[in-house]
């Protein structure tokens, strides 16, 4: 008998504290949900920005987001989103969230920029990544400017076959002491380029009818 | 409950019992995330805001629960704690957030937020508790920006780099570089560096400790030696 009365009284104090602690914790998740949200989109909106200049597009690119679905060569197992940038109503640029898989912490993944005639306009990783400090995270802008390199690149300048680091013989600096995260990105931003090439009237078609400017948009979208 | 020296505890969380130079706890965040001052400043004043509140609440729920449930329950506020700072830390210092990561969570097993809240707060008023508690975290918080800043120094000839993610904009030129075109020094940068200098820190702290004793050693002696004199002069006369 009092062992089970010990039992219920400890069950309770448990089960008392329980709550009150869920509550605090529910009080607290609903109170910041807004303000999270918007650092969320300040932060996603100042990336986006980063990798397409402003001067080129007159458009919110939050709001012109399109789904993408997974794809090997943007190595996403699911549903992406992509923001087009647009000027006049005129598609210019694409900024797609991509995933080099082998990097060598694991997956790191990256916006990449891309105008319409298939140059990059820029491409930045997106934390969380786990390349070893001091090595492999030069990747990260706040460390080198290696991702910088990127900016003007396309498939004609340089080659498909020297989007290489220069250690297995491309156009691509690498990093002393990490040739996996570099050969990663510089893999990942080719194959995403290579998506782009096939997909460009798929990704800007559906922003037209996005936009419900359908009549004249495919054409223009396929002269860019 | 006795009333509790508010000076010992004070000098008890900041050095005497320091968590981190003497009590060797919660290691795993204090070197993972050491590399730089913002970084420090952020974890340290996370855990702070931690064991200060939890110590509070641990305190104020001490009479009312058994000896059997204690720790579960002490678990369980620090555990919800440590979930209102994540969600704070998320919606006011996204960046931040995003680069200290898993170790916001990880406060929870920091053995200094559960260790002052059993050893302290189940055993004394909400005020010496909370005194406890917020001197322990600063005793973190302290040792973690050092560490940091010689890591940032070390590592990459910097100091208060970033700062402008936990104070705002007005911080964004408080970046001190110390050499121009420095190439970087990964082993401090590394784990294995945080703890070398770790070591240095615990050895510098076991010196100074041995200096100030020795010191008031030599203190204790010489009102010591007056008074024999005094007496000797006595015993002549």
């Amino acid at each position: 008998m009092i062992l089970g009365q010990s039992i219920r009284k400890n069950s309770v104090i448990m089960g008392i504290f329980a709550i009150v602690t869920t509550g605090l914790i529910v009080v607290t998740q609903v109170g910041t949900a807004d303000q999270i949200e918007l650092a969320k989109r300040q932060a996603l909106e100042k990336a986006l920005q980063e990798i397409v200049p402003a001067s080129l597009f007159d458009n919110k690119l939050l709001e012109n987001a399109v789904e993408v679905s997974a794809n090997n060569q943007l190595g996403s197992k699911e549903t992406r989103t992509a923001y087009i940038a647009t000027k006049n109503d005129v598609p210019i640029a694409v900024i797609l969230q991509a995933t080099a898989p082998e990097g060598y912490g694991g997956s790191i993944h990256f916006l990449v920029g891309i105008q319409a005639n298939g140059t990059v306009t820029g491409v930045r990783i997106v934390p969380p990544h786990f390349e070893t400090p001091g090595l492999g995270d030069k990747i990260d802008l706040a460390k080198s400017d290696w991702v910088l390199d990127f900016n003007g690149k396309s498939l004609i300048t340089p080659k498909p076959d020297q989007w290489k680091v220069k250690k297995d013989g491309g156009a691509f600096d690498g990093f002393t002491g990490a040739t996996i995260t570099p050969r990663a990105v510089v893999d990942g931003v080719l194959k995403s380029l290579l998506y782009f090439n096939e997909e460009k009237l798929s990704l800007f078609g559906t922003q037209t009818t996005i936009n419900a400017a359908a009549s004249t948009n495919p054409t223009t979208g396929t002269n860019l | 409950m006795s009333a509790v020296d508010n000076k010992k505890i004070i000098k008890d969380g900041l050095w005497n019992n320091n968590p981190v130079l003497v009590q060797i706890l919660g290691l795993c965040p204090l070197l993972a995330v050491s590399g730089s001052v913002v970084n420090s400043l952020a974890l340290g004043l996370a855990t702070a805001f931690v064991i200060t509140t939890s110590n509070i609440a641990v305190s104020l729920i001490r009479n009312y629960t058994t000896d059997t449930v204690r720790l579960p329950v002490f678990v369980m506020i620090i555990a919800s704690f440590t979930t209102c700072i994540e969600f704070l830390m998320n919606a006011f210092t996204y960046e931040l957030y995003l680069v200290l990561g898993i170790f916001i969570p990880l406060i929870v097993t920091n053995c200094a937020v559960l260790g002052r809240a059993d050893a302290f707060a189940s055993k004394n008023g909400v005020a010496a508790s909370a005194l406890d508690g917020l001197m322990t975290g600063l005793g973190f918080t302290a040792v973690i920006v050092v560490l940091g800043a010689l890591r940032e120094i070390l590592g990459q000839a910097t100091l208060f780099d970033n700062m402008h993610l936990l104070f705002g904009d007005i911080a964004q030129s408080w970046t001190i570089h110390l050499i121009d075109d420095y190439k970087g020094f990964l082993f401090a940068v590394l784990p294995p560096g945080a703890f070398v200098i770790m070591g240095f820190l615990l050895a510098l702290k076991n010196i100074i400790d041995k200096k100030l004793k020795a010191r008031a050693a030599a203190l204790a002696e010489k009102p010591a030696t007056g008074s024999r004199r005094v007496r000797t002069t006595g015993h002549i006369s």
